[in-house]
């Protein structure tokens, strides 16, 4: 066997009182495809960014890279080393062209050069025909849809010769045939010779074609497993520790009161003919690949975006809704996927964001707020929901994701909703919270409100909820009840 | 973005029952832990005081104070004009555009409608007439900014640099950069009266500063500006309208540039488009000097009256050592950037530390 | 390419001004002469020279309100040395450029490490810079400038057909080669290439390597320098040195690099952008007065043009992306 590219032993970081990384040992092989996987907050990106060179480790732990120690390591020694990282975000520049993008190398030697455009756009054109991929080198960033964004990023980051890649979270954003694109460029970066290491916080499609298997939990390496050894229901308790709770909760509710009909509804380029209804204490699941339009129905019975066709009925009640005001009024409030930049004013405090949905109804003498009502409304919350917090006054952004998306929860509670839309509402959760955050919902199903969850991770939707239906392409593909359709089952169709 | 939102100050908080603006003392004193809050600002007001008392005889008199109290009102009122804005994470760059036009039209109207030799009574009538038309001006005036910002998208700066331009292109154009005065002596009179040592202006300056806190602390259009600040997004994603909040603070604003044009007015006893145009920037200093977050979302009254006071005591202190305006206004410069650099300086000390 | 015509800020700028002057040759008789267009472009080399180095900074993603007063600064400091001290122009000139790169290098300095944001760091040094300045000089002019400074400089000078004589001159020959330059600068060479690609995306700049400070010294420093360059060209042309004469300029320039394409959020614009939107401007007010519209109508003309101009730009490039919300992550709180 041969030497490892990368190897780690005793790799430790602590960030004041807390250790992220504890004693880790890791090897990452020459043009391995290597899974690395973990709750949110196990440590993962601690541990890229160290390999980058953006953060030390603690004295005493070594980074080898083709045996040779190469501690203390920096931004730039990593990238001359041969590690490139894609972070989620991509990192690209919006505003540059793709040759400027994957050549971006070119211009960083000094400043008083002359640029070398035809050696930058030579490097994309030769990176792009190594991935045999085609994309236009004059293109604006901000032009290309997400998925060519990445080739783009993956490019920049062969451009400067990258012997080992590591991509945060690549597929969270992408359709299966992009997936499938991306993991055949994978395949011949592996070809030749160079590693690639996947990061997630959930088990998706890269296992596939993963090697081996590395899981991280609270700081400490869990093991390396081959990736044929491990099953992801394994892998799963293996990330949280827990032996999942599989039980299916789903009950039959076809005879209670329908709480929310659509019928027929249509937008152009989004979704189109989507009829569904959702039933009083009813935990419906909505799930489908990302871009399958899920986000974008909830918007439109949200209010936040009109469709063009079709109903919504809401108790019966035909609804026009023309903002978001209109739905809470309608009994509706919407949960956003993207907590921190659409849940959460984060740099405000955990007070004003719990009562910034109902502002308007306390109003005490002269239409002044009343400070006490304020208080008052958000400590009921915090105790209801069991928020842990250091005092409403703080800061959201000191709270954990999971207490943040009690919070959230919390804001639309106090609308009190008759129907709770939640998009993807454990991303970015650890898994005791997303147990509370589950049983939260069923309390609530319990009490007569309707719930849509939409989420695409599988075994959520399967043991959270009483019906599933699953979007593809903007429609309605079909629906199964856990229990009598299997798990698996489910994951085919919406897989298909 | 990123270097920025790591040294926002802590957000204002709300404790103990709510009294007077900014909720009394008790967040006052929450504050007085925090380094670099209201603490630091209120120590160098003590200090200011301290040394000019000790270094200028005539400093510590009663007349100090009173010119105090006599400089303040305008500045105060243009700052609370800028402060919401600021808040909003926008900016209004037409906020003396808009008070000199307003000026100019209730000087006009004043000078036109007031028949020779008329009564006190018809006097008083043409005052108020002419207030209501430099109102009705500052509500249309900022409606229209409020919505330009509001639905087009436009960063405020160009909305409000546009606005600026356009108003004051309209006042020279109409004025032809003259001077309109002859306004009747009642209006003046009313306008620098002292009631119990304390001059007209000055009490205007502590009732809209109270109001504004009011609208802040204690309305939820006032949380709404806040939240509009920090995270547009995310507070129209909580079914607030954010539109009409934009449209509210741009209003609010041009109506507090209404309340200071009054007071020029009384104060210079003329109006023209040339008027306190150095004062644009300054509104900013100050609000920044007062703790207001420059990229939006936090702020407070409190702190811009304490910056007000700070930078009118050094004004007060170098005028009695003989010190020209220019030499001030350097001074309220370097007083700015020292207070900014003391903030940086103490927030690396404090990552560093324990 | 002419989907990538139809975006282009400044062949929309261009189709504008076409249009503006048509109709302004048509009903303005003196508009399209040689003569009248060579004086409109002399009347603005400065500002022309002001907005080329504010651009450099609005591309860097920052903002400098500071410009017009560091050009005085400098403008008097060289005034100073050539009228009092009777230095030589060799020590004037680049002494008063080496101020304007100096004060430049102070607002970088509170931009990048007293992390004073740059509106905020600039509009506090515009206030010290302009307040010393008068206060050191009294507000004095200096108007017996040396004729080496003073006298006219042309460089080609031709008569036309109705006999009136067409001067390039040196204001003309200095903005034409301050835009090549940063022209060169912005688009060929390393340095601009970092700015934009710092202006795009700060936080990946920094972490593909770019020395983000170096770049806000370049930045505010080529500001600086232009803007003691544009101060020297000006006292050049009124023969005197007046310290407030550039102050108040600041908005003008701001409107016009804006107009041009810049973006106040960095990453964008263009030289040819920078002066189309000085040439919009520029014949705006050229048309005006040929008109005998009042000059104070000018104002408010420029007040609708900035108003009409980013709304309209803004509303277009929202109905774009209006269904494509959901593809692009937005950014951070």
């Amino acid at each position: 066997m041969n030497a490892p590219f990368l190897r780690l032993s005793g790799v430790s970081k602590r960030f004041g009182g807390v250790l992220a990384l504890d004693r880790i040992d890791w090897d990452v092989m020459p043009g391995e495809v290597h899974c690395l996987v973990g709750e949110n907050g196990c440590g993962k990106s601690t541990l890229i960014k160290i390999v980058a060179g953006v953060h030390p480790p603690d004295p005493g732990s070594v980074v080898a890279i083709e045996e040779h120690d190469v501690l203390p390591l920096t931004p730039a020694r990593a990238h001359a080393l041969g590690v490139q990282v894609i972070f989620q975000d991509l990192s690209l520049f919006p505003n540059l062209s793709v040759a400027e993008n994957v050549g971006i190398a070119q211009v960083l030697t000094g400043l008083a050069r002359p640029a070398r455009f035809a050696a930058m756009r030579e490097v994309a054109r030769a990176t792009l025909q190594r991935l045999a991929f085609d994309l236009p080198l004059d293109a604006r960033v901000s032009d290309l849809p997400v998925a060519e964004r990445q080739i783009v990023a993956i490019c920049r980051g062969l451009a400067a010769r990258a012997r080992l890649l590591f991509m945060d979270e690549p597929t969270a954003s992408l359709t299966r045939a992009e997936v499938n694109r991306l993991l055949a460029i994978v395949a011949r970066l592996k070809a030749e010779g160079i590693a690639v290491v996947f990061v997630s916080h959930r088990l998706d499609e890269v296992v596939e074609i993963a090697e081996r298997v590395t899981v991280l939990r609270d700081g400490r390496k869990v093991g390396t497993y081959a990736a044929a050894e491990v099953d992801e229901r394994r892998i799963a308790s293996l990330m949280t520790g827990l032996e999942l709770n599989s039980g299916i909760v789903a009950r039959d509710l076809a005879g209670a009161a329908p709480l929310l009909e659509v019928r027929g509804l249509s937008r152009d380029g989004e979704y189109s003919d989507v009829s569904f209804t959702l039933r009083a204490g009813e935990v419906l699941g909505l799930t489908g690949l990302l871009g399958a339009g899920r986000t974008e129905l909830a918007l439109s019975l949200f209010g936040m975006t009109r469709p063009d066709a079709g109903t919504i009925a809401v108790d019966g009640r035909t609804v026009t809704l023309r903002s978001n005001h209109d739905a809470i009024c309608a009994g509706i409030a919407y949960l956003s996927e993207d907590r921190l930049n659409l849940g959460l004013n984060l740099r405000q405090s955990i007070g004003d964001n719990i009562v910034l949905a109902v502002l308007d109804r306390l109003r005490g003498a002269l239409g002044l707020l009343s400070g006490a009502q304020r208080r008052a409304t958000a400590a009921r919350w915090v105790d209801r929901l069991n928020i842990r917090i250091p005092g409403l006054d703080h800061p959201v952004h000191t709270l954990s994701g999971g207490n943040q998306q009690r919070v959230v929860l919390a804001k639309w509670l106090a609308t009190s909703p008759k129907i709770l839309i939640l998009d993807s509402p454990t991303v970015g959760v650890d898994i005791r919270n997303k147990q509370g955050i589950y049983e939260i919902v069923r309390g609530l199903a319990a009490e007569g409100v309707g719930i849509l969850l939409i989420s695409d991770e599988i075994e959520e939707v399967f043991a959270t909820c009483d019906r599933v239906l699953h979007m593809r392409g903007g429609r309605i593909a079909g629906e199964a009840i856990p229990g009598r359709v299997s798990e698996a089952a489910l994951r085919a169709q919406v897989y298909a | 973005m990123h270097a920025a939102a790591s040294r926002r100050r802590p957000p204002v908080t709300e404790r103990a029952p709510v009294r007077g603006i900014d909720a009394g003392l008790a967040p006052l004193l929450a504050r007085l832990r925090m380094p670099g809050g209201l603490a630091g600002l209120a120590g160098l007001l003590a200090a200011l005081v301290v040394v000019f008392g000790a270094a200028v005889p005539d400093f510590a008199s009663g007349g100090t104070l009173q010119s105090v109290m006599f400089q303040m009102p305008e500045l105060g009122l243009l700052s609370l004009a800028m402060l919401l804005p600021l808040i909003s994470g926008g900016l209004n760059l037409a906020i003396i555009a808009t008070a000199n036009q307003a000026a100019l039209l209730m000087a006009w109207l004043m000078r036109s409608w007031t028949p020779a030799g008329a009564s006190g009574g018809t006097v008083a009538l043409v005052i108020v007439a002419a207030m209501l038309a430099g109102l009705l001006l500052c509500v249309v005036i900022g409606l229209l900014t409020g919505a330009l910002v509001a639905y087009t998208g436009v960063h405020p700066i160009l909305v409000t640099l546009g606005t600026r331009s356009l108003l004051d292109g309209v006042s020279i154009f109409l004025t032809r950069g003259t001077i309109i005065s002859g306004l009747p002596h009642q209006y003046a009179a009313v306008g620098n009266a002292v009631v119990l040592g304390v001059p007209v202006p000055f009490l205007v300056l502590i009732a809209a500063a109270l109001a504004c806190g009011l609208l802040l602390r204690r309305t939820a259009f006032g949380v709404a500006v806040f939240m509009v600040g920090s995270n547009i997004e995310a507070t129209r994603y909580s079914a607030i309208d954010v539109r009409r909040v934009l449209v509210g603070v741009y209003l609010a604003s041009s109506v507090l540039c209404f309340v200071a044009a009054c007071l020029m007015l009384a104060r210079f006893n003329s109006a023209s488009a040339e008027y306190a145009q150095s004062y644009l920037l300054i509104t900013i200093l100050a609000a920044v000097l007062g703790g207001v977050d420059p990229f939006g979302g936090f702020g407070t009254v409190w702190g811009l009256m304490l910056a007000l006071a700070i930078l009118q005591v050094l004004a007060s202190g170098s005028n009695l050592l003989g010190m020209s305006d220019y030499l001030k206004l350097a001074i309220w410069g370097l007083v700015l950037i020292g207070v900014m650099a003391a903030q940086t300086l103490a927030q690396r000390m404090k990552r560093r530390g324990p | 390419m002419p989907e990538r015509l139809r975006r282009s800020h400044e062949a929309w700028l261009l189709a504008v001004i076409l249009v503006l002057g048509a109709v302004l040759a048509a009903i303005a008789p003196g508009f399209l002469t040689p003569g009248n267009f060579v004086d409109l472009i002399e009347t603005y080399s400065v500002q022309g020279i002001l907005a080329l180095g504010l651009f450099v900074v609005l591309v860097s993603g920052g903002i400098d309100i500071s410009f017009a007063a560091t050009a005085s600064v400098a403008q008097y400091l060289a005034a100073w040395l050539a009228a009092r001290l009777h230095m030589p122009g060799i020590v004037c000139i680049p002494a008063g450029l080496l101020a304007g790169v100096a004060l430049g290098a102070i607002n970088a300095t509170l931009i990048h490490f007293v992390r004073v944001t740059s509106i905020i760091a600039t509009i506090a040094t515009m206030s010290v810079y302009f307040a010393l300045l008068m206060y050191f000089t009294g507000g004095k002019l200096i108007s017996d400038l040396p004729d080496w400074w003073t006298d006219r400089i042309v460089f080609v000078q031709w008569q036309n057909a109705e006999g009136d004589l067409v001067r390039i001159t040196l204001p003309i020959v200095m903005l034409v080669v301050a835009a090549l330059f940063t022209w060169l600068m912005m688009t060929r060479s390393t340095a601009g290439r970092q700015l934009y690609a710092m202006g795009g995306n700060p936080e990946s700049a920094r972490r593909v390597g770019v020395a983000i400070g170096r770049l806000h010294y370049l930045a505010y420093g080529f500001l600086g320098f232009m803007a003691a360059l544009g101060g020297i060209i000006q006292a050049h042309r009124v023969g005197e040195s007046v310290p407030n004469a550039m102050y108040g300029s600041e908005l003008t320039v701001l409107s016009a690099a804006v107009l041009g394409g810049a973006s106040l959020s960095g990453g964008v614009g263009s030289v040819p952008g920078v002066l189309l939107g000085i040439v919009l401007l520029a014949i705006l007010q050229n048309g005006l007065n040929l008109l005998g519209v009042s000059p104070y109508f000018f104002q408010i003309v420029i007040g609708l043009v900035i108003l009409i101009s980013t709304s309209f730009t803004m509303l277009a490039t929202r109905g774009r992306h209006a269904r494509r919300r959901v593809a692009a992550p937005a950014a951070g709180d």
